[in-house]
């Protein structure tokens, strides 16, 4: 479906997307930004899905329940460290009203 | 029930959604008034992605279904859990664990490619070693990340011809994963395949066992840059324009951040990699020559309470203690003396880029009185008192004129330029990187001996006391 040309140019265009979108963040969001990009890598979940669903022998099928294991915490715990330290920026503006 | 095909084009179109949820989560990330709710776009791309993917592979065998439900219930289970828990000083291991994760999926989806041996076209194959390649090196480096952040391991391995050592099993890696690319391994294509990610594991390990603790923000940050790339070529094997997107984008976004801190510490990624820094700095840096000079809290607490200008500058040691609320407090109360308190950030400070803003975001410091390094330095010339809680290479006035200093030349905090400077400091011993410093010894400054949280606490008494 994806093939040759057309893959190096969504590669080209998502390298320039990331590059611009990071390059606007203050050093203050650094640590969440890390870790929110961190969950984004995370979609590597629904390739190990369908790796392990494709599974015909016992190796593949062990490999393919680690790796849905290990990406299934990549997503889930970069979502809920991220939104832990995202929740507690505040200003002080915003602090003294109740 | 849905048609193939029809299911097919369902699922191909969630992921562009998803794809377009990610980046425009990515970006609204960049502002704190807008993050928590880029993080929850996200949030929706992944478990709509997820979702459709779930329906896409409902056709699986019984027992590969069961299994992949059973596999998704343990990873978000244990992840879930542990990130709930873990204490906001131990974000950075945490990061690496989770990234670490996600490196060793995309090697697990490598693996599975290269272990069914169903794939033959040699640019797939060739996508799917490189990726699988990056993934395993991450996975490995990032556990020994972890494993020295969390102080697992506490000693940084070095010796005689390390790199030599290195650039063997890094051959030897690429020569097994040529083999199995071109299926000329020896004998089995399946033992070619495993001596690949074998060797690949192992590279992960010993590139990161020489790095001292004082470079895992940039480590980390390289590896998470890693990952997405390694997702990113799984993605192409697999013909899934959202893997491809997000990990490129991610690849791309992790490369800029680590070029920045690298940066931030004046050193090129080569540098922070190759170099074994910290090893020879206490031998050549040992230029530093004068005597620490002790003061009682109660004595540091009257002289800040009738101070008019404070900055506080906090580094690992504010996070190793736990001392954030503390220091709040402290501010507060001095705010209250009518004291305008600052806090000065260095990029590097902490064991990650940004990782003492979200401490004192933590403790509910206004991200207002936060300033970083361009900001603040021409105001440590008026400031009555700089506090350096916990804090040392990035205030080492060195770095600016001791060309033999390992450091020379590192952007610092010119702490040294305030009126008075005191030192929160656990004891007289030289810091993480194994660098005298020289700020410790000037006429100004003044050393308070303990752990930060009970410095700090008997400030926040002296200054009630005084006030």
């Amino acid at each position: 479906m994806i093939d040759g040309v057309i893959a190096l140019y969504i590669f080209m265009l998502a390298a320039f997307t990331g590059y611009e979108v990071i390059s606007r963040v203050p050093v203050i969001l650094h640590t969440p930004l890390m870790s929110g990009s961190n969950f984004v890598h995370g979609i590597v979940l629904v390739g190990a899905m369908v790796a392990l669903a494709t599974a015909d022998s016992t190796l593949v099928r062990v490999i393919g329940f680690i790796g849905v294991v290990l990406a299934a915490g990549n997503a889930v715990g970069g979502y809920v460290v991220t939104e832990r330290m995202l929740k507690m920026f505040v200003t002080a503006g915003k602090k003294k009203a109740p | 029930m849905l048609s193939a095909s029809t299911l097919q084009t369902l699922t191909q179109l969630s992921y562009l959604v998803a794809a377009a949820l990610f980046i425009l989560g990515l970006k609204r990330m960049s502002s704190p008034v807008t993050a928590v709710s880029g993080v929850r776009w996200a949030g929706v791309g992944m478990l709509l992605a997820t979702a459709v993917t779930l329906l896409f592979v409902a056709g699986a065998s019984t027992l590969n279904f069961a299994l992949l439900l059973i596999a998704i219930a343990i990873g978000s289970i244990v992840a879930w859990v542990s990130g709930k828990r873990v204490a906001m000083t131990d974000m950075p291991q945490m990061i690496a664990l989770y990234n670490g994760m996600g490196g060793g999926a995309a090697a697990a989806i490598a693996a599975v490619e290269l272990y069914t041996g169903n794939e033959h076209n040699l640019v797939h194959l060739t996508m799917a070693t490189v990726g699988g390649f990056i993934g395993a090196v991450s996975f490995s480096g990032s556990l020994i990340a972890f494993a020295k952040l969390q102080g697992l391991i506490t000693k940084s391995v070095r010796f005689g011809g390390q790199k030599f050592l290195n650039l063997a099993i890094l051959l030897l890696t690429v020569a097994f994963a040529f083999m199995a690319v071109t299926d000329t391994g020896l004998g089995s294509g399946q033992l070619t395949v495993s001596l690949f990610f074998a060797f690949a594991l192992v590279l992960g390990v010993a590139m990161t066992l020489p790095i001292g603790g004082a470079d895992m923000p940039v480590v980390i940050s390289l590896y998470n840059a890693l990952t997405g790339l390694a997702v990113g070529f799984e993605g192409f094997v697999l013909d899934n324009a959202a893997m491809i997107i997000a990990g490129t984008v991610v690849g791309a976004a992790g490369t800029l951040l680590t070029q920045l801190m690298a940066k931030a510490m004046n050193r090129s990624l080569g540098n922070v990699l190759f170099a074994n820094f910290g090893e020879s700095g206490a031998s050549s840096g040992g230029g530093v020559t004068g005597t620490q000079k002790a003061i009682e809290a109660s004595d540091a607490g009257v002289m800040m309470a009738y101070s008019q200008k404070i900055i506080i500058v906090p580094g690992y040691g504010l996070a190793v203690a736990q001392a954030q609320h503390k220091v709040w407090e402290l501010s507060q109360l001095l705010i209250d003396h009518g004291v305008q308190v600052r806090f000065a950030i260095h990029p590097v400070a902490g064991r990650m880029p940004g990782h003492m803003n979200v401490l004192l975001a933590e403790a509910g410091v206004p991200y207002d009185l936060i300033s970083d390094l361009d900001e603040i330095n021409a105001e440590f010339e008026t400031a009555d008192v700089a506090l350096i809680i916990g804090a040392n290479d990035v205030v080492n006035p060195d770095a600016r004129t001791n060309k033999s200093s390992p450091i020379y030349g590192m952007p610092i905090l010119n702490a040294d330029k305030a009126k008075n400077v005191i030192v929160i400091k656990r004891g007289q011993g030289q810091g993480f990187s194994g660098i005298d410093n020289a700020l410790f010894v000037l006429d100004q400054t003044r050393m308070l001996y303990g752990d930060a949280q009970a410095a700090v606490s008997q400030l926040i008494q002296a200054v009630k006391a005084a006030g």
